[in-house]
Order: structure tokens, then C-alpha cells, then sequence
């Protein structure tokens, strides 16, 4: 089985959100990236797979050079190989686009994304990328296992969870279920020695142009201080609730 | 040319944000010189959809659509705005909703923002709002595709009745076929979704233990509200991981939000952050959640929430 991972390279949850050039750009001053936290977890279920029942797995990004340690840190958790596409990730679309031509250039069976990336939330990436090759899709995945060409997944709904019988080929927006917590590699060195020799591919983009563009961004208004209830007056609470916030 | 919307529904009952959508819709075709056309999947009372916006709702009552598949969903939606011209379609932020519009996108060839939080600034170039960096910030994002897809928010336009009526025309779609199988559903019947929830009660590493979830679901009852928790709460096995919140769980974007011994970290404050109004109840009056809430309580779980379910019990007595 061939499987690609796409992985977004993302600012660390921890990280302060601020823009520059008057609010038009992303300041990635102080910013540490990491590999979008949902990818993480199809990574390493990706790995499952080659360890368990034997599998290539290909990392690939879509964007400009400052991503490489990030797929260098796939690489040194156990992917084989990696691809950048020498593009700026511009929008979901023109993502999709850009990793549907190493989909079909690569021949991948199984194509592994994230249910979103917590910088832009888009969602949208793995949809767009399995119609466009028309695969298989499920989304919100929290299970997967795979069968010769026949494929079961979990998919978390609004309010419970769904099982889906399917086949290769096949996308996945996948999440947290698909392994767990615990289940996360953190590099060795022995790996990030390995990760060195390993090959990061450079291919350039197809001519595709983005559907939308961000032209400017605001950060929520500051809120005014928490107002405190007392404790032995939590009728004061409800009354606040109901009469000033009107929620109850 | 109409605004089509695609309005879910339940075992026949519209979800609350299919009404929130077709209040969003108006909005847009309002500001476009336009009506709103529904679509609807073997839904009942779709003249409903009049009060909240829609001029038309195009019905579609087909046994093959009984379960939810996106890709089927996603091909009559896309038959019913090509019949149309829609230059525009809305759909939810519903899971569903989500796996089925990026689909839609590659179909119609349009551009699809998900996450808009309030009506269009401008309909020439079409210009929305969106959340972004996970409700840390707002990016104004321009779709500049001919056809364009908005993804709303849930509860982030609320529902405007307009007491108008709609006609109900039957449409039998070209339906493609899809090669992902529902082999079983598992969810609690009855159970408000976090999605859905107006409030939503969230525990956190403060409850001690799962043996104390009686009183957050107590609450969760008493409120009509969803249950959900923090990510080291699900991840220690006390609640299931379909409630847990937050950067890396399940977005909220309730009217109410009550979170009770949560410190308010920033990835838990994250996915919490675009819900309108925020109460804390926490023993640490240091904890970050303070700075993030609009109302809070420092005292202790185990004495606070008892009390307020009274109260709140003796509350919806006096006012029902
Ligand atoms: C990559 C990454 C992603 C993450 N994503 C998420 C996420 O999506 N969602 C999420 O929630 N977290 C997430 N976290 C974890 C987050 O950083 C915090 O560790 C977590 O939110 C803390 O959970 P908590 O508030 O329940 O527990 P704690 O931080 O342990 O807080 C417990 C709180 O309870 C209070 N308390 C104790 N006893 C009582 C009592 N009797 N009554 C009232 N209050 C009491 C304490 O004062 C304290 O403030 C993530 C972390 C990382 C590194
Ligand atoms: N620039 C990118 N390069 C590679 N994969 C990406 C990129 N952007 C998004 N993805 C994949 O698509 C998923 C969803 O991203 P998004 O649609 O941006 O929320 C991510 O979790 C990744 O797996």
C-alpha cells in the first residue's frame, strides 16, 4: 500500500496570534510550527499501517521553504520520503489542486489529511482533493482499518459516531481516535540522524490560481472585565443571565 | 439566480441551524436583489422555511437519501443550484454540512469559506467574515469565483422570522453514486449535540472524577443544554471523546457557555472563545479562565453547581 500524508505546517497552540503590514499578513515573528496537530495523528496511524501491514508512506506539504523542518520532523518520526510543492498554500483550493497532481503522479492508495489545520480552520483540503481524484472520502475519521483494497472507518457526527464501510482509493480527514494520545511519537535521535538521508523531494507547483484570498485580518474585540458573583448569591448569577445577558 | 440554501433536517425535523441558515440566506439575497430557494432532503413541513426567508423550497423525498452520504447529498445539492444559476449557496457548520461542501466546491467549481461569522460586507467582490487561527482571530476573506459557497457559523446569525411563506415544488435530482457505505449509526437519541446547543455545560480536571458528572449532566438537563469537557477529561477516560473541546476537539459556538473547574488554557479557550457569553466557576480566582469570562464564581464545584440547579430549578418554576 502506498500512503500519502498531507501535513500543514502550523503555528504551536500555544503560540500568540498577531499580523503585520497593516493586518494583511500572518507575523511569524516568535512563532514556533509545528505539524498541524490532526495530521499528527494520521501520521502515526500511518506508520501503524507500515509497521503492521506493510506500507510506504510519503509526507508531502504544499508550501515554501521554512516548512522543511516540519517534514523533516515527519520524516525523523518514520515516513520514508517527503515532497514539498514549491508553492505558497494560498487557499484551500489551490492546495487541493496542487495535491491532486501528486496524488495522481504518485499512484498513492491511501491519501491521509487532517479534518482541518488549526491555523486557517478551512476544513476543506481533503474534500476538495478526493474529488477531485474522485476517491473515496470520510471525513472527521477516528478509525480506520484497512483490508486489501477494502477500507472500514469511524467517523465522528454531531452527537455520536458513524461506521462506513469503503474502499481504496481513498482520502481521509482524520483526527484524534485514529490513534491515541499516547500512541505519539516524539523523534529519537537515531530517527532524526535517519530523517537527514532520507529523501525531501522538491517538486514545482502546477499553474492553478486561488478561489479566495484573505484581505485583511482583526483579532476579537478586548472583552471587559469578568464581572464575580458571589458565592451565596448565585441568585444574582441567574439574575445576570436572564436579565443582562439574556441566555436563560 | 436565487440564493439556494441547503437546509437539514432530522428524521424530518429541520435542526435549528437550518432555520439560522435560511435567516442568512435572506440576508444575502436582501443585499443581492434576490429570494432565497431552499433545498430540502425528505424533511416535513417545509412551509416553515417561509417564516425564516425562503421564497421557494425544492423539495427532494427519495428512500435513497434516508441516510446522510455526503457524496449523494453533495450531487443534488449541486444538481439543485445548477438548476437554479444560484450564483450563491449556503450551507452549516454541521458535521455534515462540512463533509459535504468542499465536495459541493469541486462540483460547482466555487469557492467555498467556511466559519462565516456575520452577513456579508459586500456582495461586489463578495466579501466575508470569517474565524480563523481557531477564534483567536478574523480573517475578511473575498471569494472571487463566479459560483461561491458560504459555511455559517452556528449560532453566529441567529434566527429571523419574517413571516413570509414559501411554495413547495417537488425536484427529483440526479443523485451520483458513492463508494462510502453507512455500516452502522451509534448516538444518543434525545441528547442535544454540542453543535445544536444553545448552552453548553462543560466540566473540566476540577470534577475530581467521573463519579461526579451526575450534577454537570443534572445541570446540562435543567439549562436544555449539551455536556462537554476538557481534553485531559476525555483523554483520562471520564467522558467520551465526542465532548471533548477545544483547539484540537469540537468547536462551541453556543449562546452560553458555563465552564466548571476548567483552568482556561489558551487551546481550551480556543475553541470556546466564539461563544457569546461565558461563566466560569472555579476554586482559583488566578485561573486564566477569569480573563476570558464574562461572569464567574470563585468557589468550589461541589457547593456551586448543587446550588445554582436549584435555583435555577425554583427559576424556570416562577417563568414557565
Ligand atoms: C497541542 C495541545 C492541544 C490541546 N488542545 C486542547 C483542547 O482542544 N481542549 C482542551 O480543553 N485542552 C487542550 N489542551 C490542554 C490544555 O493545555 C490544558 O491542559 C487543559 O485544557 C486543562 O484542562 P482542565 O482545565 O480541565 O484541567 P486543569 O488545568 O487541571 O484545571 C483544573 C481547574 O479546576 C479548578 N478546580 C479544582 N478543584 C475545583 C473545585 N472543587 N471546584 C471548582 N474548580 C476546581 C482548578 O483551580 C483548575 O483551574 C491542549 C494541549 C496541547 C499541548
Ligand atoms: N499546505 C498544505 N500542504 C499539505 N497538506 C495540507 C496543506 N494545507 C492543508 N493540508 C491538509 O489538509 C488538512 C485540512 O486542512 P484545511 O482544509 O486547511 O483545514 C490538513 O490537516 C492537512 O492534512
Amino acid at each position: 500500500m502506498k500512503i500519502l500524508v498531507c501535513i500543514s505546517h502550523v503555528p504551536d497552540t500555544t503560540s500568540k496570534i498577531n499580523f503585520t503590514d497593516g493586518d494583511t499578513k500572518f507575523d511569524t515573528n516568535g512563532v514556533q510550527f509545528v505539524i498541524n496537530p490532526n495530521d499528527e495523528f494520521g501520521l502515526t496511524r500511518a506508520m501503524w499501517f507500515k509497521e503492521k501491514q506493510g506500507a510506504s508512506v510519503t509526507v508531502v506539504n504544499v508550501g515554501g521553504v521554512e516548512t522543511e523542518p516540519t517534514l523533516r520532523k515527519a520524516l525523523a518520526i518514520g515516513a520514508d520520503s517527503a515532497i514539498r510543492v514549491n508553492t505558497e498554500a494560498t487557499d484551500g483550493f489551490a492546495v487541493a489542486k496542487q495535491l491532486a497532481k501528486v496524488v495522481s503522479d504518485g499512484g498513492y492508495d491511501l491519501i491521509i489529511a487532517g479534518r482541518e489545520s488549526i491555523d486557517y480552520n478551512g476544513g476543506m483540503v481533503p474534500g476538495m482533493l478526493a474529488a477531485m481524484i474522485d476517491a473515496n472520502f470520510v471525513a472527521n475519521c477516528i478509525s480506520l482499518e484497512i483490508d486489501g483494497t477494502s477500507a472500514k472507518a469511524i467517523r465522528e457526527i454531531d452527537g455520536g459516531k458513524e461506521t462506513v464501510n469503503t474502499s481504496l482509493p481513498l482520502v481521509i480527514g482524520g483526527q484524534k481516535g485514529l490513534v491515541e494520545e499516547s500512541d505519539l511519537r516524539i523523534p529519537n535521535m537515531r530517527g532524526i540522524m535517519m530523517a537527514r538521508k532520507k529523501p525531501l523531494t522538491i517538486l514545482e507547483p502546477t499553474d492553478v490560481s486561488a478561489e479566495t484570498k484573505a484581505t485583511s485580518f482583526e483579532k476579537p474585540a478586548p472583552r471587559g472585565a469578568v464581572k464575580l458573583v458571589d458565592v451565596d448569591n448565585i441568585d444574582e448569577l441567574i439574575n445576570l443571565l436572564h436579565n443582562e445577558a439574556k441566555v436563560i | 439566480m436565487s440564493v439556494l440554501v441547503y437546509t437539514e433536517s432530522e428524521k424530518g425535523k429541520f435542526k435549528k441551524a437550518a432555520l439560522e441558515v435560511v435567516s442568512y440566506a435572506k440576508a444575502i439575497a436582501d443585499q443581492m436583489g434576490t429570494t432565497v430557494t431552499a433545498v430540502t432532503i425528505n424533511a416535513d413541513n417545509e412551509d416553515s422555511l417561509g417564516n425564516y426567508g425562503a421564497a421557494r423550497v425544492l423539495s427532494i423525498k427519495d428512500d435513497a437519501l434516508n441516510t446522510f452520504n455526503a457524496k449523494k447529498y453533495a450531487s443534488a445539492i449541486e444538481n439543485a443550484a445548477k438548476n437554479e444559476g444560484s450564483k450563491v449557496v449556503v450551507v452549516s457548520a454541521s458535521a455534515d454540512s462540512k463533509y459535504l461542501a468542499p465536495l459541493l466546491a469541486v462540483g460547482l467549481e466555487a469557492g467555498y469559506v467556511s466559519n462565516v461569522v456575520e452577513a456579508p460586507s459586500s456582495v461586489s467582490p463578495f466579501t466575508v467574515k470569517r474565524s480563523a487561527f481557531t477564534n483567536k482571530a478574523f480573517a475578511n476573506t473575498e471569494i472571487t469565483t463566479d459560483v461561491k459557497i458560504v459555511g455559517l457559523s452556528n449560532n453566529s446569525f441567529g434566527l429571523v422570522e419574517s413571516g413570509g411563506t414559501a411554495t413547495i415544488e417537488d425536484f427529483s435530482p440526479t443523485v451520483s453514486e458513492s463508494g462510502v457505505s453507512v455500516e452502522s449509526v451509534d448516538k444518543a437519541a434525545d441528547k442535544v449535540t454540542i453543535a445544536d446547543a444553545e448552552t453548553v455545560v462543560s466540566a473540566g480536571r476540577g470534577l475530581k472524577g467521573p463519579e461526579n458528572w451526575g450534577m454537570i449532566e443534572e445541570l446540562a438537563e435543567v439549562l436544555g443544554a449539551a455536556t462537554a469537557c476538557s481534553k485531559p477529561v476525555s483523554d483520562l477516560g471520564w467522558r467520551p471523546h465526542g465532548e471533548h473541546v477545544g483547539q484540537t476537539g469540537k468547536p462551541v459556538a453556543s449562546n452560553l457557555y458555563i465552564a466548571i473547574g476548567i483552568s482556561g488554557a489558551i487551546q481550551h479557550l480556543a475553541g470556546i472563545n466564539s461563544s457569546k457569553v461565558k461563566v466560569v466557576i472555579n476554586t482559583d480566582p488566578e485561573a486564566p479562565f477569569f480573563k476570558a469570562a464574562d461572569y464567574g464564581v470563585v468557589g468550589d464545584a461541589f457547593v456551586v453547581v448543587p446550588q445554582l440547579i436549584e435555583k435555577l430549578k425554583a427559576f424556570k418554576a416562577q417563568n414557565a
